[in-house]
């Protein structure tokens, strides 16, 4: 087994030796701290409207600006990363866990189990993931539950597939056999012993998804379609500032590259490990 | 060639039946009770009675699937709840606005992709493979309408050399054409970014093969070995790509045409969400299923065209 | 000079690769001629550098490796020194290479006549239909059965064996002086290596070709080849006529070599030679096949030079133990 799975200390010391994965951590490290002390480090309350300070830029004691409100824009990103994150990581993990299990359970077993998760999979895939995340929110409804439930949708059959793809290739080699002859149950060597073993492939890739979660939260919330106003959402944010253009463009601007800052930031770290995780990868 | 066609539609039925059935779960089972996601729920009981009616919603659930089936395969996808036209035409109305947009940023990703990807891997860790590791970087972290907006404050507010709004009249092709520059290119950042990373990595081990040393012996060129022998090959892995992410590109597709107020089968599906209008949500969520399910038959083609192994096959 | 009438001349080449910072001396001092019509065979075990020897010579090297001294003349024109414009007008024109994997080394995406012809249209100037008819000849020449429906093929649609004749062909496209045959039939099943064989030496009898001719098989060595140079280590430690070589061998390791052989009419046992090649960056100085050698003497750590064999100034051998004899 640890032919395949590299001891996670050398997985480490390469994943250190990556610039991008240090510069990535960093910067996600930085967001999600952003995003907890919110309360505490953003400067005014993020829904107090000041009518005398409409759509004024980066000055008079508003570090970047206020929106048509009057609000403080520096304030509503802080607060707004808390509802981009926490719908990203939430979303992700239930993509991952559930696609993660179906998928598991799909390659273990094999037969009509596994054709039928096939085609479902097949089916959900041959969807835009944008459009198909965009029709849930729009039937369901936009509420910070449903946004979690959409989202998590778009993003499980990725996760099925690569499960199943590693869970099938597990059980051609033999300690799968030689758990069952010691008598482990079913349940038990999927998630003891072969989601460990998937572990590696399945972490890289939920970092490349949680990009994408954040990505699909706040175009939903641009389009219109996440937590309702007043609560500020990066996209929501954006979107507004989109509306205002021409009168005020800091307002899209900083948000967007909030936005972007994290994106980088993700994909730096999914990069990063992929490489540090990628046994063809030199040494 | 032509049975090859022929197999791969007939591979495409179920495909699009199941489509079609998860369509239909979507919008008419999930919801439980629809008109209260379009009336929302202040709406009072006639005004629901009217709308069921309306919409057929009185039969049982299986008359209704066979209803919805029926119509589609007949090429009718309804009519709009809020507008009473025909989905079909509105949706045929603006396509060509969206193929258009969505062939130029594959034409934007190809011909910035390829080059790049092909110098990154020529000369590896030098200037152009830097260059291109963070361009591509770049590319998959952009959300397109962040994108979007940062080049339209650029170079329609700040410079001045694209309108704000992309749409001109369809027999100014100048204009049209100015009108397409920037959208394409926002909607092609992407596809530059997985060409690029898909062409340097083929390339990379094309470089390496022993077609390449044979194409050398020969006293053949940098260039003729770099692209007619060494660069063809890399093309299946290319078109995959891009066949894989048009997924991604459509939804892109959508939030360009809203950024650049360009018509198009986005901001028709954000007509449809801000009417509530359900019918013509439901009728482009087919389109756009449909779409992809050509895409992926147009992918296998390409495949065929690019790679004689298939071709002969 | 002489040297423009001798289609290759090599002298005192060394080829050295770098690895972690190291420098690595793969081919030392290398020195042999080929002859119009003649054909010198290279032995040795994989990875004594034989390979290396061959592509220092096309000029080929992975870009990690280099010639770092000595010189290859090609019809008079020294290759080590030319810029690349100049290795690339001879590559391909007087001096062409046939690789050992035919399954490989054609192009899978581009049809046979065109890479046959590619050749013609670089080095001759020949159009895209002349190069066409010229490659229907070619495969002709090679027996490629039904050569003209078979010029739009790809290589998939053919056998390894098709496809070594077909790389002979791309080879050969053009009047070469001087062949580098690579193993050219050891990926090949043994009627259709004599084939291969035969057919070289067709040509090498009427285009008066020299080949260079690289193996690790004698039988073959014994059968076509003029004269045999053995390389251990990155060194040339016996050369000879085919003859006087397998009559007295006299290098340790020749000797060792031919014991190895597998003999069809010989009840004699067959003898492995004992021990490995180190690894590059292991080698013992002087005589690198000191480390196995049953002879193996103070001496050698000292790398002796090449010396006749029984005063026969053909016949030089690379051996303290054995040139005194």
């Amino acid at each position: 087994m640890s032919a395949v799975t590299q001891p996670r200390n050398t997985v480490l010391s390469r994943a250190l030796r990556t610039p991008g994965l240090a510069i990535g951590v960093v910067i996600v490290v930085v967001m999600i701290a952003a995003a907890v002390f919110a309360p505490w480090i953003s400067p005014y309350d993020p829904d107090d409207q000041d009518v005398m300070l409409v759509l004024v830029g980066p000055e008079s004691g508003h570090l970047l600006g206020t929106d048509a409100f009057g609000r403080d824009v520096l304030s509503r990103i802080l607060w707004g990363a808390r509802i981009s994150l926490t719908v990203g990581f939430l979303s992700t993990a239930v993509g991952v866990a559930v696609g993660t299990a179906i998928g598991i359970v799909a390659g273990y077993y094999g037969g009509l189990v596994d054709r039928l998760v096939v085609a479902a999979t097949d089916v959900l895939l041959s969807f835009p993931q944008l459009i198909m995340g965009l029709l849930l929110v729009a039937v369901l409804g936009a509420s910070l539950t449903n946004l979690v439930i959409a989202i998590a949708v778009t993003a499980a059959p990725a996760f099925v597939r690569l499960a199943r793809g590693s869970t099938m290739a597990m059980r051609e080699r033999d300690f799968v056999d030689a758990c069952r002859s010691l008598g482990y149950s079913d349940v038990r060597i999927m998630f003891l012993h072969v989601l460990p073993n998937i572990l590696d492939e399945l972490v890289v890739m939920a970092s490349l998804w949680l990009a994408a979660a954040i990505r699909t939260e706040s175009t939903l919330a641009f389009i219109g379609l996440s937590v309702p106003p007043p609560t500020a959402t990066w996209g929501g944010i954006v979107r507004e500032g989109f509306d205002n253009l021409l009168d005020g463009p800091w307002l899209a601007l900083f948000p967007s590259l909030a936005i972007l800052a994290v994106m980088i930031g993700l994909n730096l770290i999914g990069d990063g490990l992929r490489d540090a995780t990628d046994p063809r990868a030199p040494q | 060639m032509i049975r090859f066609v022929i197999k791969r539609l007939l591979v495409a039925i179920p495909t699009l039946w199941a489509v079609l059935t998860t369509v239909f779960i979507l919008v008419r089972v999930v919801p439980g009770d629809p008109t209260m996601v379009i009336l929302g729920d202040q709406a009072s009981e006639a005004a629901r009675a009217a709308l069921r009616e309306k919409l057929g919603l009185g039969k049982p659930i299986l008359a209704q699937y066979i209803d919805f089936m029926t119509q589609v395969l007949h090429g009718d996808l309804g009519r709009s709840l809020a507008t009473n036209r025909p989905i079909v035409d509105d949706v045929l109305a603006v396509l060509p606005w969206t193929i258009e947009l969505t062939l130029a940023s594959l034409v934007v990703g190809a011909v910035i992709g390829i080059p790049l990807g092909v110098l990154a891997a020529e000369k590896r860790d030098g200037f152009a493979d830097w260059f291109a590791r963070i361009f591509s970087l770049a590319g998959v972290s952009f959300p397109a309408f962040v994108s979007g907006i940062l080049l339209l404050l650029a170079f329609s507010v700040e410079l001045r050399w694209f309108p704000v709004i992309s749409t001109a009249k369809s027999d100014d092709w100048f204009g049209r054409l100015r009108a397409l520059v920037l959208p394409s290119i926002n909607l092609g950042l992407l596809m530059v970014a997985y060409v690029t990373r898909v062409t340097r990595s083929g390339m990379l081990q094309a470089l390496g093969e022993d077609y390449v040393r044979t194409a050398r012996s020969k006293g053949l060129g940098r260039r003729l070995v770099v692209w007619r022998h060494a660069f063809p090959n890399v093309l299946v892995p290319v078109v995959t790509v891009v066949g894989l992410y048009l997924g991604v590109l459509i939804g892109n597709a959508v939030l360009t045409e809203i950024v650049f107020n360009r018509p198009g089968i986005g901001k028709l599906i954000v007509t449809a969400l801000n009417q509530r209008d359900y019918t013509l949500l439901q009728g482009l969520m087919v389109v756009s299923a449909f779409a992809i399910v050509i895409a992926n038959i147009l992918t296998d083609l390409t495949y065929g065209l690019v790679d004689p192994r298939v071709k002969t096959a | 000079m002489t040297d423009a009438a001798v289609p290759l001349v090599v002298e005192g080449m060394t080829t050295s690769i770098r690895l972690q910072g190291r420098l690595h001396h793969v081919v030392r001092d290398m020195s042999f001629v080929i002859r119009p019509r003649e054909t010198l065979a290279l032995v040795g075990e994989s990875g004594c550098g034989k390979s290396m020897t061959a592509l220092s010579v096309m000029g080929l090297l992975p870009p990690a490796a280099s010639i770092t001294a000595g010189r290859v003349l090609v019809d008079g024109v020294d290759l080590v020194g030319a810029d690349e414009a100049t290795r690339e007008s001879l590559r391909g024109d007087r001096l062409g290479m046939i690789f050992q994997e035919p399954m490989t080394s054609l192009n899978p995406v581009l049809p046979i006549g065109f890479q046959v012809g590619e050749a013609l249209m670089r080095h001759r100037g020949l159009s895209k239909r002349q190069a066409r008819e010229k490659a229907r000849e070619l495969l002709e020449l090679v027996r490629v059965p039904a050569a003209a429906e078979r010029l739009d093929a790809y290589p998939h649609q053919f056998s390894g064996g098709m496809r070594q004749r077909v790389m002979i062909a791309l080879a050969l496209a053009c009047r070469l002086r001087v062949l580098i045959a690579d193993e050219p039939t050891t990926a090949l099943d043994v009627t259709i290596q004599a084939q291969v064989l035969a057919l070289v030496a067709d040509l090498q009898r009427c285009e008066g070709l020299g080949v260079l001719l690289i193996t690790h098989n004698l039988g073959v060595v014994a059968s076509v080849a003029q004269r045999v140079m053995v390389m251990y280590g990155g060194d040339v430690v016996e050369s000879a006529p085919v003859a006087a070589f397998f009559a007295r061998p006299t290098h340790p390791y020749s000797s060792a070599l031919l014991a190895a052989m597998p003999r069809i009419e010989g009840g004699s046992q067959l003898q492995p030679i004992p021990g490995q090649v180190p690894p590059l960056g292991d080698m013992p100085d002087g005589c690198r096949f000191r480390s196995r050698c049953p002879l193996a003497h103070e001496r050698c750590a000292a790398l002796p030079p090449m010396t006749p064999v029984a005063g026969d100034p053909d016949h030089l051998v690379r051996c303290w133990a054995r040139s005194d004899a």
